[in-house]
């Protein structure tokens, strides 16, 4: 058989769907599930009390109205707005990273930038509070995120400086060095853990298993400017990750700035997810699963890939919170626990398709 | 015609080891040279800093009058495109897309003529909507040559003739796909762009180039004209292999090792 008709027997790729209904169609699933979220919860608030506890009625006679619009506006609204958001950052960090690393299996918290972005947030508790007193503690809230973006990026460039040399990725590599610098930045947690006093733990706990328990408009807040700079940054580098995938070399001799390119991709990632870590903690795996259902299904260009990762992010993050704060209630179950034991599954299904493909 | 690239004493060191030593070189618009010698002669070293891609640690390339250094990455693109040796593609993009990146972002209306052209040259206009790392290697192989043929034709429209640089283009291409290749590079020096191809196919060489380098242990061993270039004596002496070397009929030197024994008959 030839080279040709060999080819032609394989199977065509199927038919990817145009951008604009993928867009469309997730923004329709992520309104339904906030819409859901609004309504599950410790305080009930069927569909039918809905527009008046949103205001969107000035029909307030229900008796629990005025309870319903607190509830909603001071606690539910502000939550499911920071889950879409984080699972946004988080789901486009993982792409941007993948995109950057040429390497599916690339996840900020699997690799550790969250680790380190955790790591830097805890030392920002535990030091902030027992140096400087109340003073600093008020700044906690505008110093965590900032903490955290730092640690984030100072991992993601010794990661990046580690694993790529000369041009090429190693991903066995890569992958190593991820989980050498998640023991270390854990090992620098458990180091504050054991300093820190009993005020401090309880703050520091949080970040260990992820939670959005403690989301506000404040922070929620945090997390708007990271997203909007993301988005504007993500369309400039978009065709710049989609061409790197001919590795440095050729997408320099194709025109692309690689320096450049690298440069802003491994700082978005790192603010991105240490913006989303300063708020929720450490949530793995949803940077790797959403990029790669949405690359079987629209392709792997990054104009299309990096908003819909975001939307689909976000779509996740907010059923598995409106999961995370009913399945065990009046409880709360970590929403880490809840993305790892879907995700961690869904990675090993990766890996070993890829192990077909690259003799990892 | 004036040399379109101008390479003066080029040399590459890396530590204690000289991958490249010396090399002088000038291109014109409208010929194709090839780079032939042993492995680890710095053929591709060699290449990388005539792109642009590696700063050379003494010596001096010029890309159209100008520095190569001095080109931004985007301007560069346009006067010199350039395919390596190893491409791998981890992501799932498909054979049209791969092409595409040729363009340079410009629009895809603009743009479509090219690429439409490009995958018919390099016969995989059927194979345009299948993912690339599901192709054979040497599929894979004609669809980044036709996305370097994109790429040329862009900055060719406007900047005139510019230069075309490949890497063992034909490592993984059958015979019938390796002269389909060899002659679209030879089809773009006709047309003025400056081609400079590193082969290890001699007989290739002598066929196609006008003219043919020979690099031996990162020093210009031999430079000239194809059918006079290349003798025994310098193949002996650079692969340590006798061989001997004839005339087809229309006067193309081709060469023959004489080392290799024969494969006995019945076999």
């Amino acid at each position: 058989m030839n080279v040709t008709a060999e080819a032609a027997a394989r199977p065509a790729r199927s038919l990817r769907p145009a951008a604009p209904l993928v867009i469309i169609g997730l923004l329709v699933v992520l309104v339904l599930a906030a819409a859901i979220a609004l309504t599950v919860g410790a305080a009930g608030i069927p569909f039918a009390r809905l527009p008046a506890a949103l205001g969107l009625s000035a029909d307030l006679s229900h008796p629990l109205a005025a309870r319903d619009q607190l509830v909603l506006w001071s606690i539910r609204i502000p939550r499911i707005v920071a889950a879409a958001m984080v699972g946004g950052l988080l789901a486009a960090s993982g792409a941007i990273m993948q995109g950057l690393f040429r390497n599916p299996l690339a996840d900020p918290a699997l690799v550790g930038v969250s680790s380190g972005g955790a790591f830097a947030a805890a030392a920002a508790i535990v030091f902030t509070d027992s140096r400087f007193g109340e003073t600093v503690r008020f700044m906690q809230h505008e110093l965590l995120p900032l903490a955290a973006f730092v640690g984030s990026l100072a991992t993601t460039i010794i990661l990046y400086s580690i694993a790529s040399r000369g041009g090429r990725t190693s991903i066995a590599i890569f992958l190593l060095a991820g989980l050498a610098i998640a023991a270390i930045a854990n090992a620098g947690i458990g180091l504050l853990v054991f300093v820190a006093d009993d005020r401090q733990l309880r703050d520091i706990t949080f970040w260990l298993l992820g939670s959005l328990s403690g989301a506000t408009w404040p922070k929620a807040a945090t997390l708007a400017p990271v997203l909007a700079l993301a988005f504007v940054a993500s369309l400039s580098i978009a065709r710049g990750l989609d061409v790197l995938v001919l590795g440095e070399a050729e997408a320099f001799h194709s025109g692309i700035d690689v320096e450049r390119l690298k440069r802003i991709s491994i700082v978005l990632v790192s603010a991105m997810t240490g913006v989303a870590v300063s708020v929720c903690g450490v949530v793995g795996f949803v940077g790797i699963v959403v990029p790669h259902l949405l690359r079987l299904a629209i392709g792997p260009a990054h104009r299309l890939l990096l908003p819909a990762s975001a939307i689909l992010g976000a779509i996740l993050m907010t059923g598995a919170d409106t999961l995370s704060r009913t399945i065990v209630a009046p409880a709360e179950m970590p929403i880490g626990i809840l993305t790892a034991a879907v995700g961690a599954p869904f990675f090993l299904a990766i890996l070993l398709r890829q192990r077909g493909l690259t003799g990892l | 015609m004036s040399a379109i690239l101008k390479a003066r004493a080029v040399s590459m060191t890396i530590g204690s080891a000289r991958l490249v030593d010396g090399v002088d070189l000038e291109i014109s618009g409208g010929e194709m040279v090839a780079i032939v010698g042993p492995n680890g002669a710095g053929k591709s070293t060699l290449l990388r800093m005539l792109s642009g891609d590696l700063r050379p640690s003494r010596g001096s390339v010029e890309l159209a009058q100008r520095d190569v250094g001095s080109y931004s990455p985007r301007e560069l693109a346009l006067r010199r495109a350039m395919l390596s040796q190893h491409v791998h593609v981890t992501f799932p993009f498909t054979v049209e897309e791969i092409v595409e990146m040729g363009t340079g972002g410009r629009s895809r209306a603009a743009s479509r003529p090219l690429v439409e052209a490009a995958l018919q040259e390099v016969g995989l206009e059927r194979f345009r909507d299948r993912q690339l790392p599901t192709l054979s290697g040497g599929e894979q192989q004609r669809a980044h040559f036709a996305r370097v043929l994109v790429q040329l034709a862009s900055g060719e429209a406007l900047h005139g003739p510019g230069m075309l640089l490949l890497d063992e283009p034909t490592s993984s291409l059958d015979l019938r796909h390796q002269i389909d290749l060899v002659e679209s590079a030879r089809r773009r020096a006709e047309g003025g762009t400056a081609v400079l191809a590193i082969l290890h196919d001699l007989n290739l060489a002598m066929r196609f180039a006008d003219r043919i380098v020979l690099l031996h242990r990162g020093r210009l061993a031999a430079i000239g004209d194809r059918r006079t270039t290349i003798t025994s004596e310098l193949i002996r002496e650079l692969f340590e292999v006798d061989v001997a070397i004839r005339q087809t009929d229309d006067g193309v030197p081709y060469l023959l090792p004489q080392t290799m024994q024969p494969a006995p008959p019945g076999r």
